[in-house]
């Protein structure tokens, strides 16, 4: 079993984590940002890592910028934003081939440092703003990119869910912000947010692959310089559930229905009882021979999916599944029964080994990929723990039955969202 | 056992064809937790006419039956084999394409129990009617599933645009409707004719040890009696060079149109070297006319006629073959017709130029390393690349002699109006 070994050195502005592995063909350079979501700021930084990949000042046109990277040898960049709890995650990322398999041996790591830099610190502007065509366009695409989640069902319902469940907290904000939001954004003040944003994110450069520590160090601090700060921490408020489940239906022209359903875990990363959590989930609704899969598909056939899921900062469960209309009622019974069973201990020794075995599994899997490995080793930044894989697997391993139990008696039912067609019943 | 050396790559293969026709494939991977492993029968949806094994007339089987034969196989007298993977450890999985149906697992213990396990429970199906009818209502619920999906049914309606005879046309998972007939009988005739070792491919990626590996797979094959097996005789109509359809249009619940363009391919007949670098060919010539870098791109891009759901794809096989073009759009109609012209311009004058094809041949090399870091990817695509009789890891020194003028005259030949079709998906009007 091999986990990762990560060093981690405090450079100017931020943190640098360099993960050498020779598994790997390529490289990757993976550069974190994070912020707490706001109303005020979510549109505009969903919009910002759109506009500082299209074009810098040096490739000044898309065409210029990806002639590059096709030259590189089809470097990659690509951005991506996510929330973790009440943060807001830019991620930029690059990978770029290993010289080592190239018939042309000219070194390609320095030119990914370069590139990353020229993204993050040299941006294409007009005088003491965005390149305003730039940001136009980008501005279209994002109304289009917030637009597009009502075309994907079960992405949709999902999002529906967090919104209805997580209503006045930041948590329910979309990560590409607001449709209503973009036009107010201008190449002035998309700057300005850009200077703050670099002035007092959280920052960290995660760099995975067959590299020289030392040489990757002096590539970061030539590079990438920033001044210190003191990042903004939350402080996570406990959210008391007083009022009756939620029931949401919502009409719209589809087939199969999707239903969605909100737990309140109040558990997070972090916690004595996290590693519980994980294992309650394995059982109950994470993987092929969970509860949910068994009871909902193999026995009762009625749907072809029906899983559970956990977001770990902000201590949520959410079951979703895809049904015919007409079967509401005997899959939320269904759904509701599990979780008793779990409540009451209602799952043998086997299930347990089984569902620790499985995880250890699917957790090493994961760190096979450098992608998969960063977004492990980065929980520890947002949730501002120090838990190494080892110690994790090991938690995990040593969690027993009766601390499960205690687990699913402090989850909540708080809402329950289905997605319903206009001929219900047929 | 054989070894094949790949130096640029540093990669080894090992392979070996058992005495029952199995082809065997081992690469290691150093430094990798998952052993990944896949078992493919060269049998997919299109594979729907044939002489089942032990007779001598055609037969017609229902539509989505190699799908359905897959989620079967799973289930066993004694339970269901997600079960046993996951007390081992390991998780399972398993898909069924236009041409192969492949089943899976990983995993980072008990490697050599799950590679039994993989084996045994693809050649032991235990197919009942009660299980048989109680999967119609899982598969059915999968269906209604990708009948909301939008982007599906745009895929999918551009097939049935360019095909008119041939099954690549029919979806993958049937009909709920066609489904209904399927019964346990018709499952084994299928697994008879398209399961026995020499029809299949056993692919094992990972940290493991490829003598004691083959070794395990010979003795475990050594111990099952099969009979050699006669060439399976499938059937396919004529199919036309020209699309059947010119235009689809799909009224749906949806916020943004989606428009694709489709192009239907030549040179369906290929196979082995010829028919990499021709697939090959084909994928430089659409990211010299449509990749990020192209001035195409750059010019649908800031007319606001693509997003960046824009993609483009060229599938071929034995038999059919596809470009597709396209993505979400606020103009289907207007996007059409630009990507048409673009098209027919790239046809009729020489459009590119070295340096292009150069940068656009290093971009695909640096994206085959990239991929080939992903223990799926080399087993998935390394079982097609197979059955086509063609290797994977020829990829980049094919890729290195493509010229200019190859591409040139693949442009000349392949695009063609009367190949072209295009499916729309709009809102539906209320």
């Amino acid at each position: 079993m091999a986990t990762a070994a990560e060093k981690i050195t405090e450079l100017n502005g931020y943190r640098l984590h360099v993960i050498p592995t020779e598994k790997y063909k390529t490289n990757t350079l993976i550069w974190k940002m994070k912020a707490p979501l706001t109303k005020e700021d979510v549109t505009k930084r969903a919009l910002l890592p759109q506009v500082l990949q299209s074009s810098s000042a040096k490739y000044s046109s898309t065409t210029a910028l990806r002639s590059y990277l096709d030259e590189l040898y089809g470097a990659t960049l690509f951005v991506d934003l996510s929330k973790k709890g009440e943060y807001h995650i830019m991620s930029f990322s690059i990978e770029i081939a290993n010289e080592k398999f190239l018939s042309d041996p000219s070194p390609l790591l320095r030119k990914g440092f370069e590139l990353l830099a020229e993204i993050l610190t040299n941006p294409n502007l007009k005088g003491n703003a965005f390149d305003p065509g730039t940001v136009e366009k980008e501005k279209r695409t994002q109304k289009q990119r917030i637009q597009s989640v009502f075309d994907d069902k079960m992405r949709y319902s999902n999002v529906r869910l967090i919104q209805e469940m997580c209503k006045g907290e930041p948590y329910a904000l979309e990560v590409n912000g607001d449709a209503a939001d973009v036009d107010a954004i201008t190449p002035e003040n998309l700057f300005e947010y850009y200077q703050d944003a670099f002035l007092s994110d959280e920052m960290d450069l995660y760099i995975i692959g067959d590299v020289d520590e030392e040489e990757v160090k002096q590539f970061a601090s030539d590079l990438l310089k920033f001044e210190d700060r003191t990042p903004k921490k939350l402080v996570q408020e406990k959210v008391t559930l007083n009022r009756q489940v939620n029931e949401v239906k919502e009409q719209q022209d589809v087939k199969q229905g999707k239903l969605n359903i909100g737990y309140r875990t109040n558990i997070v990363y972090g916690d004595s009882d996290y590693f519980a959590l994980q294992v309650f989930n394995g059982i109950f609704g994470g993987f092929s021979h969970s509860k949910l899969f068994i009871n909902v598909r193999e026995k009762a056939s009625l749907a072809y999916y029906a899983a559970s899921r956990l977001e770990s900062h902000k201590g949520l469960m959410m079951v979703m599944s895809g049904i015919d209309l007409k079967n509401y009622d005997q899959a939320v019974g269904i759904i509701h029964d599990q979780l008793e069973a779990m409540r009451n201990g209602d799952f043998t020794d086997q299930e347990l080994v089984q569902t620790k075995a499985v995880i250890q599994n699917q957790i090493l899997e994961t760190i096979d990929t450098s992608r998969g490995l960063t977004e492990i080793l980065y929980h520890n930044v947002v949730a501002d723990a120090n838990i190494n894989l080892d110690t994790w697997l090991k938690e995990m391993q040593n969690v027993t039955k009766e601390e499960i139990i205690a687990v699913a008696k402090k989850i909540e039912i708080d809402t329950i969202y289905f997605l319903t067609g206009t001929e219900a019943g047929k | 056992m054989e070894k094949i050396s790949f130096d640029q790559l540093q990669e080894e293969l090992y392979h070996e064809k058992l005495a029952n026709g199995l082809n065997v494939y081992i690469l290691p991977k150093k430094g990798f937790n998952k052993t990944f492993a896949t078992f493919t029968t060269k049998y997919g949806s299109v594979d729907n006419t044939f002489v089942p094994l032990g007779k001598e007339e055609y037969v017609k089987v229902p539509d989505g039956i190699a799908h359905f034969l897959e989620h079967k196989l799973f289930e066993k007298e004694d339970g269901d084999v997600f079960q046993q993977f996951s007390r081992q450890g390991a998780s399972a999985n398993a898909f069924t394409s236009f041409t192969r149906t492949a089943y899976l697992f990983s995993s980072t213990s008990d490697v050599e129990k799950n590679l039994e396990t993989l084996i045994d429970f693809v050649q032991e199906p235990y197919f009942s009617e009660k299980t048989v009818e109680k999967e119609k209502g899982i598969i059915g619920q999968e269906i209604t599933m990708y009948d909301d999906n939008a982007d599906w049914r745009l895929y999918f309606g551009l097939i049935q645009n360019l095909y008119q005879n041939h099954p690549v046309k029919i979806d993958i998972a049937g009909t709920i409707e066609s489904i209904s007939h399927i019964t346990k009988d018709w499952l084994y005739e299928c697994y008879n004719t398209f399961y026995h070792p020499s029809n299949m491919l056993l692919f094992i990626v990972g940290p493991v040890n490829p003598e004691s590996f083959m070794n395990q797979v010979k003795e475990n094959q050594a111990k099952k009696e099969y009979k050699d097996m006669p060439e399976i005789q499938r059937k396919f109509e004529n199919e036309p060079t020209e699309a059947a359809e010119k235009r689809q249009v799909l009224e749906m619940n949806v916020q943004t149109s989606k428009c694709l363009l489709g192009i239907k391919a030549l040179h369906v007949d290929q196979s082995g070297n010829e028919m990499l670098k021709n697939e090959l060919t084909m994928n430089v010539l659409l990211d010299l006319l449509f990749g990020k870098s192209s001035e195409n791109y750059n010019q649908l891009y800031n007319d606001g006629l693509i997003d960046e759901t824009f993609s483009f794809d060229y599938t071929q096989e034995q038999g059919f073959g596809f470009a597709m073009i396209g993505g979400d759009t606020g103009e289907p109609d207007k996007l059409a017709e630009t990507l048409q012209k673009m098209l027919l311009d790239a046809k009729n004058q020489n459009v590119f130029n070295e340096d292009q094809l150069e940068r656009a041949k290093r971009k695909k090399i640096g994206a085959f390393l990239r991929a080939v870091n992903s223990p799926e990817y080399i087993a998935n695509q390394f079982t097609r690349y197979a059955f086509n009789d063609m290797n994977l890891f020829d990829v980049v020194p094919t890729l290195e002699k493509i010229t200019l003028n190859d591409v040139q005259s693949l442009a000349s030949e392949v695009i063609s109006e009367d190949r072209f079709s295009v499916c729309q998906v709009i809102p539906k009007k209320k």
